[in-house]
This record gives structure tokens, sequence and C-alpha cells, in this order.
């Protein structure tokens, strides 16, 4: 059984059809990259993926479960996290506090715990910091974890965002453009992280425009062009296809897809 | 820092706390707690302990609003709602209590129990008052920024309205009621100890308004203990990533509604302590203490002191409480008679309103973090490029609620 499954998910804005009647599936330990031009319903999709819109109509399942009309928080719960596209980090929280936020779903201690200091609570504010380390170790920002986020230069910015959302221990990570803004060293790097995050057991959906970092790590890819899906295939299959180079084109679209 | 075991910080405002930083906690303590016996001893003086006391209460108020204001950051300008229901229920249902206790035969327990009423009020307040919190926040928390100021407010002067009117004939309407007792638990056993020195005018007994004080000074001092374990824990993260970043904190897992709750009823707690105090103290309450414009200074107070920062909101509190109650002390007392007119001294604390006004718009202009600024605070109100986010936050806020946009990014 697949982990995600859309069946004709269709978001609407007033007139605007953003993802039109999509149907896609992600099994598990794959990464699947989602592309396509700027506004073609990327983002809209991880939205409600994520609880933050919900579909006008079609089905959305996660593991099993109905996804839309949950709220983000539930669905966190559920085993689905995410970046933002814009960066969004608790910027004056510290590096290491942005990713004890994410330890949210993992720990419960309330209020009267906190103020009794209970041992439980004690423990399991230790476990909090020992987890939220070990998520930055892993995305190799461990050396910055008392900095403020909004301190971070930007490709630090984005693998905060990155093992913030590890550490709800996600069964699926959502990853919004993670290579944005970054060279070509960075998104190397960037490729790395991701295969080594799929290694770790969490599956991958990624949107991304640079196409050497979709080519190199993909397994599948889907195309959306005007909230609608294109094409669906390998790598080596959406580079040839002739429906993806058209939706590309004006964009310099050949090119960019010979890159990789 | 090679080799060495990195200090990890789980809080930007916990640092060590330096030798002189302790030194000043300690004179401030002795401060606190032997200045009001030496106003006390001094005839002319002693009406300051009275003052002294009011402030101690609107520091629990700040406190209190702090958690809301600061921490989770909402705007609450109905927050005397909550002073006033732990007044109101300390005299209701301190009357009750004492009524009932009254039945008891040995006549030492009656008279401890009759005597300690207002200590058995301090949870039953504390609860009602938080209950309250959770009633009113839960319908209207899904409301943002100036929305949820508004229906604050109107709450806040509902709850006035309704004591006005007698509400279920439980409030006796504007003429107010009178608290249970006047003598509180070990008053006039502390009363038996009276120290004099005649040489020099000093004359000390324990008075009702040094009672009242330390009871203040105690639940101020559980307060910052409360507040200071809540900051740095689960739930204060989940504040601090709320406060910033809504969306963010909600995808990874912060449930915003339980938080803000959470928020309102602990914040909710604190007033209705103070306003069981309040009750007892001055033996008596009316609706007209619990006006909007209580509201106002208290929120004044928070913000004037530094929101989120302790030290901040207790001398905002002490500041904003304390000038007008010793101008107006300062002109009733033998201080100054025959220098000044007591009528003129009150007039003149009745232009509070004018300077705080003008305070407020120029710390607005010049330090919009306030007097003592929370670590974190500070670096907030410096934004940079905020405004992309707040945009986004829009089209989300629209799209909920049926506006039609068609610029967006998310
Ligand atoms: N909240 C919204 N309100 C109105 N229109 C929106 C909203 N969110 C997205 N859209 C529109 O949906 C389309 C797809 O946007 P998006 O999913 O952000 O594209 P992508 O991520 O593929 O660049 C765009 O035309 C955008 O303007
Ligand atoms: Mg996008």
């Amino acid at each position: 059984m697949a982990l995600v499954e859309a069946t004709n998910t269709t978001m609407q804005f007033g007139g605007l059809k953003a993802v039109n009647d999509v149907s896609m599936h992600i099994d598990e330990g794959e990464i699947v990259a989602l592309i396509g031009p700027n506004g073609a319903g990327k983002t809209t999709f991880f939205n409600m993926l994520t609880g933050i819109y919900k579909p006008t109509s079609g089905k959305l399942t996660f593991a099993g479960g109905s996804v839309s009309g949950k709220k983000p928080n539930e669905i966190c719960r559920m085993g689905i996290a995410r970046t933002f596209q814009n960066i969004r980090l608790f910027s004056n929280m510290t590096t290491l506090e942005n990713v004890m936020v994410g330890r949210h779903t993992r720990s419960k201690a309330g209020p009267l715990q906190a103020v009794l200091r209970t041992r439980g609570f004690k423990r399991e504010e230790a476990a909090t910091v020992a987890e939220a380390l070990k998520r930055l170790q892993f995305v190799g920002l461990a050396d910055k974890a008392n900095e403020l986020a909004k301190n971070l230069p930007y490709g630090a910015q984005r693998r905060l965002e990155i093992a913030r959302a590890l550490a709800t221990e996600p069964k699926l990570l959502l990853l919004d453009e993670p290579a944005a803004g970054m060279n070509p060293q960075e998104s190397a790097d960037l490729t790395r992280l991701i295969g080594r995050i799929r290694a770790s057991g969490v599956t991958v959906l990624l949107i991304e425009h640079d196409m050497k970092v979709v080519m190199d790590i993909a397994d599948r890819i889907y195309v959306l062009d005007f909230g609608e899906l294109i094409a669906e295939g390998k790598p080596e299959e959406i580079q040839k296809d002739p429906k993806v180079i058209v939706a590309y084109l004006g964009m310099g679209a050949e090119a960019m897809l010979a890159q990789a | 820092m090679a080799g060495s075991k990195m200090d990890i910080r789980t809080n930007v405002q916990s640092k060590g706390w330096s030798r002189g930083k302790i030194a000043f906690a300690i004179f401030l303590g002795v401060l606190v707690v032997f200045a009001p016996v030496l106003l006390q001893g001094f005839q002319t003086m002693s009406f300051f302990v009275r003052v002294l006391g009011i402030i101690g209460i609107y520091v629990l108020l700040a406190l209190g609003l702090n958690i809301v204001v600061g921490y989770a950051g909402l705007l609450d300008l109905g927050y005397v709602a909550f002073y006033a229901m732990g007044a109101y229920a300390a005299v209701i249902l301190g009357e009750k209590f004492v009524t009932a206790v009254q039945m008891i035969s040995n006549v030492g327990l009656r008279d401890f129990l009759v005597s300690s009423q207002f200590i058995v009020m301090l949870p039953v307040a504390a609860i009602i008052a938080a209950l309250t919190g959770l009633a009113l926040g839960t319908p209207v928390l899904r409301l943002r920024g100036d929305y949820l100021a508004i229906v604050t407010l109107g709450f806040g002067e509902i709850i006035r309205i309704l004591a006005t009117n007698d509400f279920l004939g439980l409030t006796k309407g504007a003429y107010g009621m009178m608290a249970p007792v006047a003598q509180p638990l070990g008053l006039s056993q502390l009363q038996l100890l009276p120290v004099a020195i005649p040489a020099i005018g000093f004359n000390f007994i324990f008075s009702v308004n040094l009672y009242w004080y330390y009871i203040v000074v105690l639940l101020i001092v559980l307060a910052v203990f409360v507040v200071r374990r809540l900051d740095n824990s689960r739930l204060g993260r989940a504040w601090v990533a709320m406060r910033e970043d809504e969306v963010a904190a909600s995808s990874v897992g912060v449930n915003i509604m339980t938080s803000k709750l959470w928020a309102f009823a602990l914040g909710a707690l604190w007033g209705g302590l103070a306003g069981v105090v309040f009750a007892n103290a001055q033996g008596f309450v009316s609706p007209e203490s619990f006006t909007f414009m209580e509201s106002v200074f208290i929120v004044t107070m928070v913000v004037l002191g530094g929101m989120g920062s302790i030290p901040g909101v207790i001398v905002g509190a002490a500041l904003i409480a304390g000038i007008p109650e010793m101008i107006r002390g300062v002109a009733q007392s033998p201080l100054l008679a025959g220098v000044i007119d007591p009528t003129l001294a009150s007039a003149i604390s009745g232009y509070r309103y004018l300077v705080f006004g003008l305070l407020m718009v120029i710390m607005m202009a010049v330090r919009p973090q306030g007097m003592i600024p929370s670590t974190r605070r500070a670096q907030e109100l410096h934004p940079e490029d905020e405004k992309v986010l707040e945009e986004e936050d829009q089209s989300l806020w629209d799209l909920k609620h049926g506006a039609d946009r068609s610029e967006h990014d998310l």
C-alpha cells in the first residue's frame, strides 16, 4: 500500500484551480520529486497534504488515514513533516531551541510537571535536548546550537528547518525547494543529506527547481503545470518527455533539463 | 572549543547569575522584607505600607497578564475580568464558607477556620478565574490581534456590568459588598509583639496593611517562581514558537488552540489570586474597581516594563501603580500638612492618564521593547525581513475566511 495516496485532489481559490484533479502516490522509502514551473501548484499540494489548506475535492490519505480536514499539528502527529519555500524558522530562538520545538509531539510534560520540576519532567527535558542535538549533528549544525536562528547563514537555515522537521520523527518529509539560493557545493551537500534521510527510513517528497539535485536523487518525478499533472516517470523519462519540455519552454527549458 | 564540552543553553534567557547580581538580589530581598517594617514604625510614613500593598497587587496582576501578552503574544484588554472574578468569588464564597463553619461547636477550630477563610479562597478563586479564562478563551482565541483585543475588552465590560446589575442576586449591584472577616489568620498573634523606641519616635505594631503586604509579596514570589519554570518548559517553548510563527509552530505539532488556552487560563489564575487579596485587604468590593481603565493600566505596565520580562513587568507595575498612589498618599499624609492642599494633590494624580498616555507614545517610539526588555523580545522588536511572512499569514488568514485574494506566496 502506498504511503501517500492522492485521488483526484483539487484545490480551488476563487476561479483558479491551483491544483486540478491530481492523483499521485508515494511509496514507502521512495524519494519522489514534484516539479513544474512557478505557480504550477506544487506548494499548494504541500499545503493540502499538511493541513494548511483543505482540498476542495478529492481524497488525500496518508498511511491509510484521511488527511483532509485535519489540522497541521494533527497531521504532524500522523507522521508528516515539512519545510517551507520561504524559510519559516522561529528566528529569535536558538538553533537548538528550534529543534526542541520540533520535539513537541514526542514529549508530553504539562505545566504542572514543569512547575514542580518532577523527575519525569527533567528526564523528558534532557531527552528533548539530546534528541534535538542528534538532529543538529545529523544536518551538521551541532556547533551552532546556541546561535539565534536568524543569525545563521542562509544554507544553514535551510538545514536547520530540515533538522526541526526531522525532530518530529516523521515517516514522510516534504521539502519545498530546499536548494533554492544554494551554491553548487551546498546543493551537492544537500543531495547527500537527502540521501541520508532516506537511508534513515524516511520517505521524501521534494519540490525542487535545481534539476541537478532532482535528477541525481529522485526515484520518480511528477510534473505539474497550471495545476494539472502532465507527466510522471523516472528521471530519464521525464528529461525526454516532450510535454515537460513544452511546459518549461520560455524558461530556457531544454538547457535546464539537460543540465543534469 | 575543541575537546571541551560545549555549553548547551536551552533558553536564550538562561545565563548564569554573576556575583553582583546575587548581591543585588539579596539587597532587594532585605529591602522588600524590612523596609515596610521601618515605614510602619514611623507614624508619618505608615501610609506607605498600604501603598506598597496596592503596588504589590498590581505587580501580581501584571505578572499574570504577562503570561498572556508577553509569552503567548495575545492582546487581552479585559484582564480585569479575572481580577473581578477572584474578588467577587472571595467575598461571595468566603461568606458562605464562614457561615458554614459557624456550625462547628469547637470554638478554637471555628475561629481558626474563620480567620483562614481567605487562604481557603485563594485556590478556589484561582480555579474559578482559570476556568473563566478557559470559558472565554474557547470561543474567542480563534480571533487574531485586534479582533481578540476587542472581544476581550467587551468581556471585561460584561463582567463589570453584570456585577453592577446585581447578577443573579449575588453581587449587590453598584453598592458593592463587604468582605467576610476583618481579622485574618495570625494577625492578632503578630500584634502581640509591638516594638517601640520612643527616643526616635519609632512605634511598630503589626498592622493589617503590613499583613496584606506580606501576603502579596509571598504570592509575587510564587508567581515569579511558577512563571520562570513555565517559560523554560515544553509549553513555554510552544508559546514562543507560536508567537514567532503560528504556521510553522503548528506544522511541527504545536496545537495552537491548546497553547493559547493554557496561556489564558494560567494568566487568569493570577488575576483571581490578586482579586482575593484585594477584596480582603480592602474589606470591600464594588464594580468600580474593575473598569476598563484598570485593564488598560495593567497592559501598560506589561508593555512599558517589557513584555515577557519578569523584572521589567515588576518595575513597570511598581512605577505605574506606585507613582499616582505615592502622590496621593504623600499629599494626604501628615508629611506635607500645610505645604500642599490634599485636594490639589489628588487632582494632580488625576492627570496620570495624560502622563501615562504620553509615556506610552514616547516609549513605543523610542524603546518598544520596554524598560527592561526580555532578551528575546528585544530581538523580536527589531524586525528585518518579517514583512514577507506577515503577508503570507495574511493570505492564509484571508483564505480561511473566504476573502478572495489572488496574490499569495507560501
Ligand atoms: N492562498 C491562496 N490564495 C489564492 N491563490 C493562491 C493561494 N495559494 C496559491 N494560490 C495560487 O495557486 C497557484 C499555485 O501556487 P503555488 O502552489 O504556490 O505554486 P508553486 O509552488 O508551484 O510555484 C498560483 O497561481 C497561486 O497564485
Ligand atoms: Mg512553491
